[in-house]
């Protein structure tokens, strides 16, 4: 069924994003068992049933002229979130053929390419754009050619030049981030940029998945689920904007829990980019309020105990520390061991 | 595993007496992409098994229709080359894994130093488009035996000019591997491909100036060498492998029907790595440190001493 997009709504201010029932119904919910502790959760990414946020290289969904419009917001404020170091401009293109040759094919009612050699022609209906451009000649796009094509596809990108052994962040559009920065990991190798997660490194974690990472072959991409919670449907959570939101994380009560913190579910998404060799790391956020949630009894269940369960460096280093227990608490109406005792 | 590609043998060409050039089309929609210093597995069906070879991919990165790929016949072949040079012909269908790059140029480099020997002049086929397009500053060193390993001399002559510089063992002309790394100014990479021997005499010689090994690039695409038979047993499915003597590990297992994630099938990219529990093993790998060594193992190169009983956690 062709997805339909929802009139605007906002992710700042007044907060008007919403689920509709059909988003909650196919919401990535993270976890598969009752606790949650860090590890190398990374699996091929065959595709999944169709309607499936898995169903596709690259998800679109009812929030997409939304998310458009708050990347285009993001970027008027700041323009330096998209950033593209001068020997990834290969892979800026591959990065635009392969979004423009996926979207195309999986969305046909909304996008069209048709390519006469390096002759492209561009048709994106719910943004009512239609670009012709010549492949390779970045002169002839209105803007650099990653920040054309993502400005026009959901979700963060990162570039990330494959080169000593190690994945190095030199490109990116990043205007959505769960707490964290391309203009601060800009030019840092995987495990740098990795450095401040506990646990995870004495566990071996960071290693393997790196050298998985390094191995992906053209056509076979991998992907994983990541999560955090964040206060009102907020998508820019970057390190820039600390201050709009870092203290929102303190005005958490019973009352308004269950409609404030939300969620955060990252679909990354990890396909090796053909021409550059460069790895394409796609970060696909999904919000989703408690409430929202609890509309399915079983998901708010898991969530209180893993949530319960959490280890404290896990819950400090996602920001959670300050509103867990409130959360905990509210959650516990659905366990029913909770409720029992 | 990755699903294979199906191709369509369109072009072949004997360049010398031991060097084909083979040309490969899909079957149906298009190729997918590569870069620069790419190679895909071809899967030769033997009468008695399959064999997977990696050969380098040598055309060019831009053109999408087609690959090409050149082997070179192999004196003690385990039947891959010479299936190639002898079965294979135009019309012919084959698989082929999808293109992985282990060999890819630097993004950082100012200077490209390319070395080949013989065959391994083919991972460079597909730089030169991308280090002309990036206007990148390089030179090609190619030591072969002319006549015989030159495959690709005249069409190199005519494309590079000054930036090719050739030696022919024949004629007595040899790489002076000391002056031509001790002349390159700080920030040149080197790249090397070919026999093992002139692997190792590079990384020596830019070991003993002082070259950082992060600017120092090799492949090696040499079929397993030949061991002793040994058997392994599966401690997981209970499973017993015999691996016969001119059989890797990693092909005796795809052949019992246990498929073990793999690249490069040389010992470098460290994709097949897997833990052993019990028995002597010869590593012949290039990636596992001796910590690593303890517990796991390379099965496409490395294998079991003859006698003892490898148990694999598999």
């Amino acid at each position: 069924m062709p997805v339909t997009f929802k009139p605007l709504e906002s992710y700042r201010d007044d907060f008007s994003f919403a689920n509709s029932a059909e988003a909650i119904r196919r919401f990535p919910f993270p976890f598969a068992e009752d606790s949650y502790m860090y590890s190398v959760n990374i699996e091929p990414a065959t595709p999944r049933e169709p309607g499936s946020v898995f169903a596709h290289w690259f998800d679109i969904d009812e929030h997409y002229l939304s998310e458009m419009a708050e990347r285009a917001l993001v970027l008027e404020k700041d323009p330096d979130r998209c950033l593209v170091m001068p020997h990834m401009a290969q892979a800026a293109w591959d990065t635009l053929e392969m979004l423009m040759e996926h979207l195309a094919a999986d969305y046909p009612e909304h996008f069209e390419l048709r390519r006469e050699g390096s002759d492209w022609l561009w048709i994106n209906r719910p943004l009512q754009i239609e670009q012709r451009f010549t492949f390779g000649d970045p002169a002839s796009l209105p803007c650099e050619p990653l920040e054309y094509i993502t400005r026009q596809v959901q979700g963060d990108f990162a570039v990330l030049d494959q080169r000593d052994g190690n994945l190095y962040m030199d490109a990116g559009m990043v205007t959505c981030p769960a707490d964290w920065s391309i203009k601060f990991d800009a030019g840092m190798s995987f495990t740098q940029w990795h450095a401040p997660v506990p646990m995870a490194h004495q566990m071996g974690v960071f290693e393997r998945a790196l050298k998985y990472l390094l191995n992906i072959q053209v056509d076979h991409p991998v992907r994983r689920l990541n999560w955090t919670m964040t206060i009102n449907p907020r998508l820019d959570t970057s390190s820039e904007t600390f201050h709009e939101w870092g203290h929102e994380r303190s005005q958490i009560t019973p009352e308004n829990v269950a409609r404030k913190v939300h969620l955060r579910v990252e679909l990354q998404f990890m396909p090796r980019l053909p021409r550059s060799n460069a790895l394409l790391f796609g970060i696909r956020t999904y919000l989703i309020s408690l409430e929202e949630l609890a509309s399915n009894p079983a998901w708010a269940c898991r969530l209180h105990r893993v949530l319960r369960d959490l280890p404290e460096a896990i819950a400090d280093y996602k920001g959670l520390s300050l509103y867990r227990q409130t959360v905990v608490d509210w959650l516990a109406q659905f366990d029913p061991e909770a409720v029992a005792a | 595993m990755s699903a294979a590609i199906e191709v369509r043998v369109a072009a072949v060409r004997q360049l010398t007496p031991v060097v084909r050039e083979f040309t490969f089309e899909p079957l149906q929609g298009r190729l997918p992409g590569f870069s620069a210093g790419s190679h895909v597995v071809v899967h030769m069906p033997l009468a008695e098994r399959t064999l997977r070879n990696a050969y380098s991919l040598l055309s060019d990165p831009t053109e999408r229709g087609h690959y090409r790929i050149a082997v070179r016949l192999q004196d003690e072949s385990r039947g891959g080359s010479r299936f190639m040079h002898e079965q294979v012909k135009e019309g012919d269908r084959l698989q082929l894994s999808p293109p992985a790059n282990l060999f890819s140029p630097s993004s950082q480099a100012r200077r490209h130093l390319l070395i080949a020997g013989g065959i391994g002049i083919t991972p460079f086929l597909s730089y030169l488009p991308e280090l002309r397009a990036r206007g990148a500053d390089f030179s090609l060193h190619y030591a072969f035996r002319g006549g015989l390993t030159d495959a690709y001399r005249q069409q190199l002559q005519a494309e590079l000019g000054e930036r090719l510089s050739c030696y022919d063992a024949e004629a007595g002309c040899f790489l002076d591997l000391p002056r031509l790394l001790g002349e390159q100014p700080l920030g040149s990479h080197v790249y090397v491909c070919g026999p093992q021997s002139l692997i190792e005499a590079v990384r020596e010689q830019a070991a003993a100036l002082g070259w950082p090994a992060s600017r120092v690039h090799w492949e090696v695409f040499a079929a397993p060498e030949p061991g002793q038979p040994f058997v392994a047993q599966l401690a997981r499915s209970g499973k017993r492998v015999a691996v016969g003597s001119d059989f890797s590990l990693l092909e005796a297992l795809e052949q019992a029907g246990v498929e073990v994630p793999n690249l490069c099938r040389g010992g470098v990219c460290g994709q097949c790595d897997t833990r052993y529990l019990d028995g002597e093993v010869e590593h012949r790998d290039a990636f596992l440190g001796a910590a690593e060594r303890a517990t796991h193992l390379m099965p496409c190169v490395s294998r079991g001493r003859c006698g003892s009983a490898l148990l694999l956690d598999l």
